[in-house]
Order: structure tokens, then sequence, then C-alpha cells
């Protein structure tokens, strides 16, 4: 991971982190619906310096074939860094943390994703972190949702994603790398808004029980922003100028 | 643990009684198990923990040894936490590499501990950059009847709670034991983790094997001595509203603190 400088002023007086935003502000958002020909569905998003790309395919014939049910398709999501996505090289096989993110953003997806129209299929969702700077998972579901739609696969809403986190002692929007190797709290939460449900909900870090509750509001107000900018790449593909 | 019939039935009957207010085993919602931990059950271990959560078992061993720093860490102490099912704990577990569910199990309870500092890793430095002392706390499930992740958690706190480092001085650039000198593991402040399950629209605290195979959802809270939420992890393939993810919160450090004293009882009772 990076190195940490210890100078650095995390939140100045002016309440200014360490990369000019404000407590409440998220990093710059870009998402493109599409842009990857043989997947059925994709999305890339740019979430301050992070660069994602999701493609997902489905619903299709599931292989090997004891993994399918017969009630209803199953959802399978693989998130994957590059080596040359962190500072120092990383191993390209799955390590265990990637395993476990792959999980928790397959639990996020499934209340959204209508699987039960499809049974014995699988909806296969590949993530890949090009570039990673902290908050990988968040935007990594953001930009999944909007390829699943992108797919055309039925969903009950999209699941929009942010973290909040403790830095210098204050609640703030979307914990960026510098602030999450030396803040004290990151908070991870997957939201989908008209359903107003949770989907996902991480956190490490010392929270008091005041802390806990206006870090979850935070977060889930940091989704309500990630959503607008997920529903745009949608209209800009499918009824702007900026379709393909 | 794959659905079949049978837990469809089990699922609906769970439910009925949950809109009655009751619980399969006659427990209130948010109320676990009972707890037994006998500490030092492996005396070859550093420290070592058996503890029962009604039917699930677990055995946690913790060894200290001297180990290389990370290369950021020169002037900290390691300490890592694992989790394995055995095959003899639950006809479906095989053996063979951890999936998915046991990763997570693994790091969720690693992570719970970690993040509320409960041991204090500056304290375990024997040269620095060069040398510091490694704090192994290794659970194993022996038999299962849901809820893994408490009940490791559980169990590794107990046995580092037990646990003592022997001495090493640094000797001719080699960490070298001094005899007979053991002190406790330095230990900051006891995290206690409460897993709740959302079944329908209620949260139980604790499922037990049939209700973890029920649930929607979960969601895995760790507290620490001061009240504080130090971690937490979500799962399964269903929501919580706002308003649940609050009460879960309130659940889990008021529940925590029950569950703390009987951590520090099984300490006291073990020296």
């Amino acid at each position: 991971m990076g190195g940490r400088d210890a100078t650095m002023v995390l939140l100045d007086e002016n309440g200014i982190r360490c990369d000019g935003r404000k407590v409440n502000e998220p990093r710059r958002i870009m998402i493109k619906a599409g842009g990857l020909k043989n997947a059925d569905g994709s999305a890339y998003i740019e979430f301050g310096d992070n660069k994602i790309l999701v493609g997902v395919f489905g619903p299709r014939d599931v292989h090997p074939k004891h993994m399918s049910n017969t009630d209803t398709g199953i959802l399978r999501v693989r998130y994957h860094m590059e080596p040359f996505s962190v500072g120092e090289r990383k191993n390209p096989a799955p390590s265990r943390r990637e395993i476990e993110i792959s999980k928790v953003i397959k639990e996020a997806l499934e209340p959204a994703v209508m699987l039960d129209k499809f049974p014995r299929t699988a909806v296969d969702v590949f993530i890949e972190v090009l570039q990673a700077d902290g908050g990988t998972r968040c935007a990594a579901l953001s930009a999944a949702s909007v390829a699943l739609a992108d797919a055309g696969i039925p969903m009950r809403d999209m699941v929009a994603a942010c973290a909040a986190g403790k830095v210098a002692d204050t609640i703030v929007l979307d914990v960026n790398n510098e602030e999450d190797q030396a803040g004290q709290a990151d908070m991870p939460i997957g939201y989908m808004p008209n359903l107003e449900k949770i989907t996902l909900l991480q956190l490490d870090g010392v929270l008091t029980p005041e802390e806990y509750t206006k870090c979850v509001q935070v977060g889930v107000d940091g989704c309500k922003i990630v959503y607008d900018i997920q529903k745009k790449a949608l209209q800009d593909k499918y009824f702007g100028n900026g379709g393909d | 643990m794959t659905s079949s019939v049978l837990d469809d039935l089990k699922k609906s009957q769970i439910l009925e009684l949950l809109e009655q207010g009751k619980r399969v085993d006659g427990r209130a919602l948010d109320e676990p198990r009972e707890i037994s931990i006998e500490t030092n059950a492996i005396p070859k271990a550093n420290g070592s923990a058996r503890v029962r959560l009604g039917e699930t078992e677990v055995i946690c061993g913790v060894k200290i040894q001297p180990d290389r720093p990370f290369p950021d860490m020169g002037d900290k102490g390691i300490f890592i936490c694992t989790a394995e099912l055995l095959p003899l704990s639950h006809p479906t577990v095989e053996t063979g590499p951890p999936g998915p569910d046991v990763i997570e199990l693994a790091r969720v309870v690693d992570r719970g501990i970690r993040e509320s500092h409960m041991i204090d890793v500056s304290q375990l430095v024997i040269e620095k950059n060069k040398s510091v002392v490694g704090v192994f706390a290794d659970n194993v499930v022996v038999d299962y009847d849901g809820n893994l992740f408490d009940a490791c958690s559980y169990a590794a706190t107990a046995a580092l709670l037990s646990s003592k480092t022997p001495k090493w001085n640094w000797v001719d650039d080699t960490p070298t034991l001094v005899e007979g000198e053991e002190t406790p593991v330095p230990i900051a402040t006891i995290p206690v983790s409460v897993t709740m399950a959302k079944i329908g629209n209620h949260i139980i605290v604790d499922p037990n094997g049939d209700e973890w195979a029920s649930m929607d959802s979960r969601i895995t809270i760790t507290t620490d001595s001061d009240g504080n939420i130090c971690a937490l992890q979500k799962g399964g393939s269903d929501g919580f509203s706002q308003d649940d993810i609050n009460r879960c919160g309130e659940i889990s450090i008021h529940v925590g603190a029950k569950i703390r004293e009987k951590l520090k009882q099984a300490q006291m009772v073990g020296q």
C-alpha cells in the first residue's frame, strides 16, 4: 500500500480535506454505460483515481452444470485487480481479499436482480480493477449495477455505493486511499435508493454509537449522489447523444 | 449447506413462530445461546480456549513466536487470526482449500479483533525493524450449529486473554529465548462480536443452525470495552433498512456487554 506521509494534514481548519474536498463531497465520478462489444452489458467507472471496467454475461447456461438451480437463476461475481493496478505489483492470482469482496458484492447485487425470472441460468459479473485508489469495492458495485442494467436484466432497483468514514475525528463522505491509510474508520455502503435498503455494509475502525448512526446517514446520502450519476450514464447511452 | 424441501418447511415454521415473537428453541429475540468457555484446553499452546455456543463448538489455540515484521511496520508485532471448518464438524464440509464462506468467516473474525486494537502490538517488538513477536490465533470448528462468526470470535478472544507470551532478547542478530519469563499478552480492550440474522422483518441475535439456513441476511457487529463499534460485516442476499442498521448497533452494544462479562469471568477462572 501507499506510503504514509506523516506531515499530511487530513482536515484543515476550514474543513478542507487532503485532496481539496469538503467533508460531504465525493471524489469526481464518471460512469459510462456500455463500451464492450462482446459482453451483454458493460460499464466503466472512474471514481477519483479508481478506474474499473465491468462486463456482464447472461442469463446464460450454467457451467459447471451442478451449480445451476431449478428454482432461480444464480449470480456469480468475480472482483479482480490487475497486477499493475496498485503501487507494488500484485500477484495476479485471486487473493483472500478479492474472494471476500467478490462475495460481498454478489450479496449486495442479489436483492436488486430478479433472478427468479431465469431459473437454471447464471448471470456472470466480471469486475476488473485497472487502477485502485481506495474505495474500489464501492466503485465496482456502482459500475456493476449499471452494467447489469445495460445488459437488460430485470432489476428491482440499482445499487449505488459510496463509503463514509472518520478522518481527523470527523465523519466524512468517500474516504480516499490516503484517508483510509491514516484515517480512523472506513464504512463502505451499498444502497438501493428507491427501495431504501442497505445491501452492502462493512466497517473497520472505531466509532462511538452516535458517530455510527451519523456515518450510515452520510454514506446513504453519498449513495444518492452516485445513484443520479448512474441514471445519467444509462440515459446518455440510451436517450442521449453520447450513445454508441 | 444447500437448501432442501426440509429447509423450506423449517423456514416457514421459524417464520410462523417469529410472527408470534417466539423462536424455535424458546429464546428471546435478543438472547444468545448458552456460552461455555474452557480456557487452557490445549496446554502446549501459549493460550487456548474451547468455546461452545449452543451446539456450535470451536477450539482456538494461540501460538506465539518470533517473526520478521511487515516491511512498513517495523515497530509493531504481528497478530493474525484464522478460522477453519474441520470435516468432522458437518456432513457437508469437505477437505480442500477454503471456499468463499470460510474465507469470509476468517477475515471477519480477524478484522473484529484487529480493529478493536485488543492486542497492543507496539509492545511486541524484539528488535525494531528486525524481529517482532507474532501472535497467531487459529480457530478450528469441531461442531456446527450456526453462527460461527461469534463462536470463533469468542474462542479467539478467550484464548488471547489466557495467553502468556515468552520473552526473547536480541542476541547475536537472532531472537533468543529467555527461559522461565512469561508475561500475559498485552491486552487493551475486549472485543465482542454479535451476529444478528434478519428473517422476514424480524431481527434475532445468535441464529442457530436452522435459523442460519432460513435467514434472509445477517449482520455481525463488534464492539469494544468502551461500548464503541469497531467492525461490521453485512452478509446474505437481502438488505437492511437504515432503521434496522441503527437498531442492530444498539443491540450489539447491550448484548455484547453481557457476553464481555462472561469472557472476563472465564479469564479469571483460568488464572
